[in-house]
């Protein structure tokens, strides 16, 4: 396996060769922030690429093809335009809130962002609590979206507010105990542990019919997590025109559907961490010869690799499912995710006790 | 193998300030930016709310419907009680039997609740 630590190392090395210890921590920071934003803003260029030219493909239509080629540049004009539109300034909203939310939104998808495995010694916060971590800050997205549709001062926004907090209120929980169940598995809750752990085959493999089981309900909650696909009531066009970011024009706006493109790539992130290994390559006990061909691929195509395939799948829900009524939506959570949830919890957990996993 | 943190950095609590700092760099600077190049310009009409064409009738911050907060209040219970879950889970294998014992009795506690949410209609849309 490639360990990209002597990157950062030598980097390490010679910034300190060269200045105090305090200002190379400093300089590294710098560098942490600066990389962080890059890689930010092109995967949510590339993610919104990705998913016109995959609904495109869905609807037998050609998708963005005039910009670049194969329309390659289409999400770097769409960018620059959103720039230099005009931010509306309203004059009957609560402006301290309504300026805040954008924030949130962003801060909480940029926090859960850095927690995930990059790759083999590309690992930014690695907190020995790093998946509760997570899901602690993920849910700061949740005020963000609450606040934008209460300060905006609008029907339509509240609505869409509400609808959207209690919809992602409620899948929290299937999120929080998959990862519950995944975690019995592990016995770590660190992210770079979780990875590690899975060194031999991935829990997937591992963890018999309770793990195949949660990652189904987690692949389920975590589209409707990000308010996508069949679970897109909160920005139901039809009825409340943009849920509740409708009073957001400009750039104020762009953070929305940047922190929603990103929220996506970090759920299916999420779920290739805890389930197909993170950027552990795919192992099979026994058969060295396949292993060591596997360690050949970079550990970062490996990661970037399954997120983009399992955000595939969750494109693909949104263009197979028709939309679901609230009740619905929350009867499916509470009377059918929720109960599967903590039985499963139990399977898994005779499961490790018997030691009946692999 | 696993190796250490970026940049041997040992303390994550500061990457996750950064992490956190770039966050709000991001919208500054994009707001920033989109404030300098683009058009501004004034129009009564402008700062309205989004209708359909006519001003909004009635107040907009309005009460909203009761089933909200019972969804809220039953998310806060069941989180609260996931949270006591993950100590557990990590430590599984090394608390035995005594860790299983207790924890059934909590999981029973948790299952009871919503048992009783449920016959009590709280998971109904109404």
């Amino acid at each position: 396996m490639q360990d990209f630590s002597f990157l950062t190392t030598w980097l390490d090395n010679s910034l300190r060769s060269i200045m105090p210890g305090w200002l190379s921590v400093t300089v590294e920071c710098l560098l942490v922030g600066v990389g962080l934003l890059l890689v930010y803003a092109l995967l949510a260029l590339f993610y919104i690429y990705y998913e016109r030219k995959l609904c495109a493909a869905f609807q037998c239509r050609l998708g963005p093809n005039r910009v670049g080629p194969w329309g390659l540049l289409q999400s770097f004009a769409d960018m620059f335009k959103m720039l230099i539109k005009e931010i509306i300034h309203l004059n009957h909203i609560d402006r301290f809130l309504f300026a805040l939310a954008p924030y949130l939104v962003i801060i909480a998808s940029m926090l859960a962002f850095a927690v995930l495995p990059w790759g083999n010694g590309l690992q930014i916060i690695d907190f020995n609590i790093g998946i509760f971590f997570l899901i602690a800050v993920s849910s700061i997205g949740v005020l963000g979206i609450l606040l934008a549709g209460w300060s905006s001062n609008n029907k339509f926004t509240l609505i869409g507010s509400l609808r959207s907090g209690a919809q992602m209120v409620s899948y929290e929980l299937s999120i929080g105990l998959s990862v519950i169940t995944m975690v019995c598995l592990a016995g770590t809750m660190s992210v770079g542990g979780i990875v590690q752990e899975q060194e031999n085959l991935w829990f997937i493999f591992k963890g018999h019919v309770p793990a195949v089981i949660a990652f189904i309900i987690y692949m389920i909650a975590g589209t409707a997590e990000t308010n996508r696909g069949p679970f897109d009531l909160p920005e139901a066009e039809s009825e409340l025109t943009a849920g509740y970011h409708t009073e957001y024009s400009g750039m104020h706006f762009g953070f929305f559907y940047l922190a929603e493109y990103l929220n996506l790539f970090i759920v299916s992130g999420v779920a290739s961490l805890l389930f197909l290994g993170g950027w552990m390559p795919l192992h099979f006990p026994g058969w060295d010869a396949f292993n060591h061909i596997m360690d050949y691929i970079p550990s970062v195509v490996w990661f970037i690799g399954k997120a983009v395939l399992l955000s595939f799948v969750i494109i693909w829900f949104k263009w197979t499912f028709p939309r679901l009524r609230i009740d619905q939506l929350l009867s499916l959570e509470w009377k059918y995710l929720l109960p599967i949830n903590l039985v499963n919890l139990v399977l898994m957990v005779l499961i490790i006790v018997n030691g009946w996993h692999f | 193998m696993i190796t250490s943190a970026i940049f041997g950095i040992e303390n994550s609590g500061t990457l996750a300030i950064t992490a956190l700092l770039t966050g709000v760099a991001l919208v500054f600077l994009a707001l920033w930016i989109a404030k300098m190049i683009s058009p501004r310009s004034f129009n009564p009409q402008k700062g309205e709310a989004y209708e359909c064409g006519i001003p909004t009738r009635g107040e907009s911050m309005s009460q909203f419907k009761v089933g909200y907060y019972l969804f809220a209040t039953l998310f806060l219970m069941f989180d609260v009680e996931t949270v006591f879950l993950f100590p557990w889970a990590v430590r599984m294998r090394e608390l035995g039997v005594d860790g299983l014992i207790s924890i059934a009795v909590f999981f029973g506690v948790l299952v009871l609740g919503l048992v009783y949410a449920w016959r009590k209609g709280a998971l109904e849309w109404k």
